[in-house]
């Protein structure tokens, strides 16, 4: 062996056994590279320890009061955030009823071939772009375009259909309909793009099947593709409402801080995320501990939620590539 | 009973199907209809990214490409009803944070990811790792803030550091997953032609697997940095404001998008439109790293 590799660097080659200093760098930087993905375990155990620490106190105190409670009240020490999670479920709910919409249309306009495929890769920049807008600067637009577009509309609906309870208050300003709408068009993105995967996946034939049989373009997509790329389209859509769930800014800025539960559309309400940006800075220590309970609320919810959309999507990949 | 006219030929009874294309059959104008709903919907889901730009440019623009952009770009932000002032804290601020988290996230982050993707793809640790960064993935980024509020800030108070700690959170999981995804595309065979000359698995790395892998890596690298640079929620109280110059990273600092969210709420008119101008610079920094992750993003293997 040793003979054959010195003839090998006799003739000028490069090849050799490394040497032992070679070996010790060998293992010292694997090493590094094992305690760094080591530190993301470490990350997020100590993130969910840290954050759960802090909220022990006002667990303790609060108990699950604290879930079902109403009021957030820093002199008489009351804390609850039921607003907060109602917020929390329907904001994000509504922004994926027309986020997903919009985002599942987008994944089918840009891959069956309604546009040439140089087009449809403009199409998707110019959504990829809308994912790289920050949220302050959506907050900005939100709170000085949107929400002059949407009062007069909401005006009319709330004088002429009232008694909805969707529509049972005024557009003030701030409210949950202008909040939805940019959280919508934040989740779109996402969606967008899970389920553009998810139609990539199915095999062409499938469609050249569909087509074969004489069905029109869109049989063969309600029908055919649809049905084919449903756990592709779930996962998109779970990921999405897991995104929604945790938008902090731009929800900050448009939903009115309100610590109200209401079905109306158009009044202002508060989530947890922006309960979390409005309360932390100005915080006293009792305070900062109900918030890193509610911080806690979040990070369980999200954490379920997001879980959940990652199993769907695990699910989709092995059943289209057969992997492990 | 029998309706059946016993003369016809088999062919005459047989019901002909149509094969051509009828143009008004019930089934092609519902698919002519959602063909159009698509191409409506198409339409309406870019409209917001235009409003928003053509905004940026008419509220923004006419600040920052005006006579006085030099004010703008290093000026202090104005107090009250004060006229003028600029954004220059805030524009140092955001890149000495997003500098910081740089600093701690990359190394880091491509390490790891040499870890997941060429190390031990498919050991329990890499497994859990990949998992715990797709998870991280979906973690509110204000849980962030939360984090390094309970860590950093309830100790040592409202500072740079914790501000970039707090991105830096946020940056990993991107370098992770991007660096990994571009390391396992490096072909096996490369790999096995290396360690068939006897090298190390470090030298492999070093001399293969990142070479081939460095426009993807880089490419997950910019994106991480333009995310970071618009990220607004984890800075919120970690790094706080502050309306001066940034002179040690242990004190409070401003940041575009703490500027932007704070000018926001004002009602003053002079804020609101340094609000717009600190929105455009800071959209056209994201930007910036956007495109230059796209013009890195042609894989060469």
């Amino acid at each position: 062996m040793a003979k054959m590799f010195e003839a090998a660097g006799a003739a000028g080659g490069v090849s050799g056994p490394p040497s032992s200093g070679e070996y010790l760098g060998d293992r010292i930087f694997r090493g590094i590279a094992w305690l760094s993905a080591f530190s993301i375990v470490v990350l997020v155990g100590y993130i969910l320890w840290e954050v759960g620490v802090q909220a022990v106190p006002a667990m303790a105190k609060h108990g699950l009061g604290f879930i079902v409670g109403t009021t957030w009240d820093v002199n008489r020490e009351t804390f609850g955030v039921l607003p907060e999670i109602w917020g929390t479920l329907y904001s994000s709910l509504l922004a994926l009823l027309l986020g997903g919409v919009f985002g599942i249309a987008i994944a089918i306009f840009l891959t069956q071939d309604f546009i040439h495929h140089r087009l449809a890769t403009v199409f998707r920049t110019v959504i990829e772009m809308l994912a790289a807008i920050p949220s302050v600067v959506f907050g900005l637009w939100g709170i000085f375009v949107l929400i002059p577009l949407l009062k007069p509309g909401a005006e009319w609906l709330h004088d002429n259909l009232g008694w909805f309870p969707l529509f049972g208050t005024d557009l003030a300003g701030p409210g949950m309909a202008p909040a939805a709408l940019v959280l919508a068009i934040m989740i779109l993105p996402t969606v967008a793009a899970i389920s553009v995967d998810a139609f990539r996946r199915i095999p062409y034939k499938v469609k050249e099947a569909a087509y074969g049989m004489g069905t029109t373009r869109w049989e063969a997509i309600l029908k055919v593709m649809l049905p084919t790329a449903s756990s592709g389209i779930l996962a998109a859509l779970v990921l999405g409402f897991g995104r929604a769930l945790g938008e902090t800014m731009a929800l900050a800025m448009l939903i009115g801080n309100a610590n109200q539960i209401s079905l109306s559309l158009f009044s202002p309400a508060n989530t947890l995320a922006s309960l979390l940006a409005s309360s932390f800075p100005e915080a006293g220590e009792l305070e900062v501990q109900a918030l890193m309970y509610a911080a806690l609320v979040l990070l369980v919810i999200t954490f379920i939620v997001n879980v959940a959309g990652l199993a769907v999507q695990q699910y989709t990949i092995r059943k289209f590539e057969g992997k492990q | 009973m029998s309706d059946i006219d016993l003369t016809l030929t088999a062919d005459e009874a047989r019901p002909v199907p149509q094969l051509g294309r009828q143009a008004f059959e019930a089934r092609a104008l519902k698919s002519g209809l959602l063909t159009g709903l698509t191409w409506v919907g198409a339409g309406l889901a870019a409209v917001p990214l235009f409003s928003v730009i053509y905004l940026l440019l008419v509220q923004g623009g006419t600040r920052l490409f005006s006579s006085d952009f030099v004010e703008i770009l290093t000026g202090l932000p104005p107090a009250g009803f004060e006229m003028g002032g600029g954004i220059g804290p805030a524009i140092v601020g955001t890149l000495v944070m997003v500098g910081i988290a740089a600093a701690i996230s990359i190394p880091i982050g491509i390490l790891a990811a040499i870890y997941l993707g060429v190390l031990e793809p498919r050991s329990k640790m890499a497994n859990t790792s990949r998992f715990l960064a797709k998870v991280l993935t979906g973690f509110p980024s204000i849980m962030a803030g939360v984090f390094v509020y309970a860590v950093i800030v309830i100790h040592w108070g409202y500072s740079a550091w914790a501000g970039g700690v707090a991105l830096a959170v946020l940056m990993l999981r991107t370098v992770v997953l991007a660096a990994e995804e571009a390391m396992s595309q490096v072909p096996q065979r490369m790999k096995d032609a290396a360690y068939g000359m006897g090298c190390t698995r470090t030298q492999v790395i070093w001399k293969v697997v990142l070479p081939t892998g460095l426009p993807g890596i880089l490419t997950g690298v910019l994106l991480a940095i333009a995310g970071a640079a618009g990220e607004s929620a984890p800075l919120l109280f970690t790094a706080l404001f502050s309306n001066y110059f940034i002179s040690a990273i242990t004190e409070p600092t401003a940041s575009l998008s703490i500027l932007i969210f704070n000018f926001s709420g004002m009602p003053f008119p002079n804020q609101i439109e340094l609000a717009w101008t600190a929105s455009l610079v800071l959209v056209l920094i994201v930007l910036v790293f956007n495109i230059l992750a796209r013009l890195f993003g042609q894989p060469k293997v």
